[in-house]
């Protein structure tokens, strides 16, 4: 689940990382309110969606008085931003974050993540912050600094003197990055984060560190241990089918193509949207159905697939486990056929656990499904019946 | 012969009385899995399944001497019972929770070092060497005793390389998942090793996604080590949805990896046979396999 900027930096606060002092707006009054309230002479509105590459795309915007930020503010909110990240419909701006603005020195940035190889927390960090980091990651790797942390010891002393002095930071902005890096450390960890990314850490003119960019990312599989993060959910920002997808135990990614597609399995998903673009087709989405998926949660995902206009033929591929079995989807697609009707051609390939109940099930009560005898005959009927060659 | 598991290892299940942990041990027991008893605190001292259930890993242990642990208990206690089975030193432990948290894995992956375990999981279907033993929620049946040994971050693709290679009179040595998690217990290399060290295994079919570096590793292993069999290996994900991230770090992806197309490169480069697509995994082999 990702926070947005506002939220993470509330949270970051908490652990004694310095921010801006800032306040969040959802009305260009609102946003005035809080800059008169802020004082001073010189604010950043920010537009808060969960994307980067807000600063490019217009969702960052400096403003000297209460009345600027009231402008920059209007001319945010309600529209859509579209980012390097949001995708070309780009997201609804429906709250901005006014800050007081900071004057900057120095650009640091600082990511704690887990890595993956090492599989411990790692910080990524670099003298070289800001919106550049991704083209001077990729051009300059070894400036990007890694220090990985023993979850038995926490982090050491030495190793975030170490990154500091790498970072070229000595005396007390020294320290200051060593206190944030442990301040980090312990809100990651407490947090179930996968994500902290602070870019930049700004070294300002008076030599304090303070945390101007935020993103968070906290690990849902997590939730149960987290129920204040039920307020952090901005459902909102994530799109509808996704969320109505989530319900039924289904990991649904929506495509361009016209085949709607449905698998038991993320990797076998994955390899079905590989095939069927080597066969001459175009995938409708990416459907993983999760083992513990009931019939109901299939014939909904089922539902889903049928209900967008685009999908001319219709994909399944059930490999029978030993927890979801090909009856339990056999049934789902009865259900699905007969509450959604319609004649959209449907590709069954069935195996595994329960396979013959699940494909005598479907020809017993006469549901209307091609089936395939494997992987390739799958997508080949899949691509030939998008094309009304069924 | 295979790896990890073969007819004599004996086996307990920590959670051994929830419901699919029942259906799945009484499948294993059928198949010929070695089930020597369970772990569930609370229930020490009754029997489930005729088999014995202990309150704790270390006096299962020292009760049945078992080789391996299935470990099927829900996610958020899956951590703590694959740390107790590693302290109670049980050779192989097979998780096959979804949904870790993966700073418990962190964790987990943290008391493995330098402990007498292995781990496969968490989020594995687990281990089958067929005909043997089973550990795991794979179906059975495609199982053929053979030749290929299989390793695979993805449960549906394995199946599809068991279909496939029973399909093609090849049979398996033993089929391993690592896991589709960001952290986990045995990777490829670990695999690889065993397979090459395998007399029963003849070729290696290796099955890698998008995310993370694991095949990449992989890749380097194998330029350095020179398979003495031959590696064919599929990653899915060359059309993957554009994942909508958020942060430039939130894997480190963002610095030039984890694509399909590099892995299939690196992999390609050292030495490994590339399967053209999901459905091929099996011919390919039985090509490479050839006069053998």
């Amino acid at each position: 689940m990702n926070l947005h900027e506002y939220q993470a930096k509330e949270l970051l606060k908490q652990y004694g990382v310095a921010v801006p002092p800032g306040a969040v707006a959802s009305t260009p009054d609102e946003a005035a309110a809080a800059a008169k309230e802020l004082g001073g002479d010189s604010f950043v509105v920010k537009a808060q969606v969960h994307a980067g590459g807000r600063g490019r795309a217009g969702g960052v915007k400096m403003a000297a008085t209460p009345k600027d930020v009231a402008e920059a503010a209007a001319k945010m909110l309600g529209t859509r931003l579209v980012t390097t990240q949001t995708g070309a419909e780009g997201k609804e701006v429906r709250r901005v974050y006014v800050e007081k603005a900071c004057d900057v020195a120095k650009e640091i940035y600082l990511a704690t993540l887990v890595d993956r190889s090492l599989g411990r927390v790692a910080f990524l960090a670099s003298a070289e912050g800001g919106a550049d980091i991704e083209e001077a990651a990729a051009r300059t790797p070894d400036k990007i600094l890694k220090l990985a942390v023993d979850p038995e010891t926490g982090l050491e002393d030495a190793g975030g003197r170490k990154l500091a002095t790498d970072l070229g930071l000595t005396g007390l902005q020294a320290d200051a990055a060593r206190s944030i890096m442990i301040a980090v450390y312990k809100a990651f960890v407490e947090n179930d984060a996968s994500l902290i990314e602070i870019n930049p850490i700004a070294v300002t003119a008076k030599g304090d560190l303070v945390a101007l960019d935020v993103k968070m990312i906290v690990d849902d599989n997590a939730l149960h241990r987290h129920p204040e993060w039920e307020k952090l959910w901005d459902e909102a920002e994530v799109d509808p089918d996704e969320i109505e997808a989530r319900r039924f135990e289904l990991n649904y990614v929506p495509m361009d193509g016209d085949i709607g597609v449905m698998v038991t399995g993320a990797g076998l998903a994955l390899g079905i949207l590989d095939l069927i673009k080597d066969r001459g087709g175009n995938a409708a989405d990416f459907m993983d159905v999760r083992p513990v998926a009931t019939r109901e949660q299939v014939a909904a995902g089922i539902k889903m697939l049928l209900a967008n206009p685009k999908v001319k033929a219709v994909l399944v591929v059930a490999i029978g486990g030993g927890v979801l079995r090909c009856d339990t989807i056999a049934e789902g697609i009865a259900l699905a056929r007969k509450e959604a009707g319609g004649h959209v051609p449907m590709i069954v390939r069935a195996a595994g656990t329960a396979k013959e109940l699940g494909e005598l099930a479907l020809r017993n009560q006469g549901v209307d499904v091609i089936f395939a005898d494997d992987l390739a005959d799958a997508a080949d009927k899949a691509v030939a019946a998008a094309k009304g060659k069924a | 012969m295979g790896i990890l598991v073969d007819s004599g290892t004996k086996v307990i299940c920590q959670g051994l009385t929830g419901a699919t942990a029942t259906r799945l041990s009484e499948r294993a027991i059928a198949y010929g899995t070695k089930m020597v008893g369970g772990v569930v605190p609370g229930k020490g001292g009754t029997s489930h399944l005729h088999l014995p259930v202990f309150e704790t890993v270390a006096e299962a242990v020292d009760a049945t001497r078992p080789d391996a642990s299935a470990v099927f208990v829900p996610p958020a206690h899956a951590a703590d019972a694959m740390i107790e089975a590693i302290k109670a030193e049980i050779p192989l432990i097979v998780c096959v929770s979804e949904r870790v948290p993966v700073l418990d894995m962190v964790r987990v992956k943290r008391a493995l070092e330098g402990s007498k375990s292995r781990l496969i999981g968490a989020n594995s279907q687990g281990v089958i060497t067929p005909d043997a033993c089973k550990i795991g929620v794979m179906p059975e049946r495609p199982h053929t005793k053979g030749r290929v040994g299989i390793v695979s971050r993805s449960a549906t693709l394995n199946y599809e390389a068991v279909d496939q290679t029973t399909n093609v009179h090849l049979g398996q040595s033993t089929s391993v998942g690592i896991g589709g998690d960001p952290v986990y217990g045995m990777d490829f290399i670990d695999c690889l090793e065993l397979f090459f060290a395998d007399d029963a295994t003849e070729g290696i079919i290796l099955i890698g996604e998008i995310g993370g570096t694991a095949e990449e590793e992989t890749a380097e292993f194998l330029k350095r080590e020179k398979s003495p069999k031959p590696v064919v290996a599929y990653v899915a994900g060359l059309n993957a949805p554009t994942d909508r991230r958020m942060g430039h770090a939130g894997t480190v992806d963002v610095f030039g990896e984890g694509s399909a197309a590099a892995k299939i490169e690196a992999l390609k480069s050292a030495g490994a046979i590339i399967v053209p697509d999901a459905s091929a995994m099996g011919t390919t082999m039985r090509r490479a396999l050839g006069g053998r």
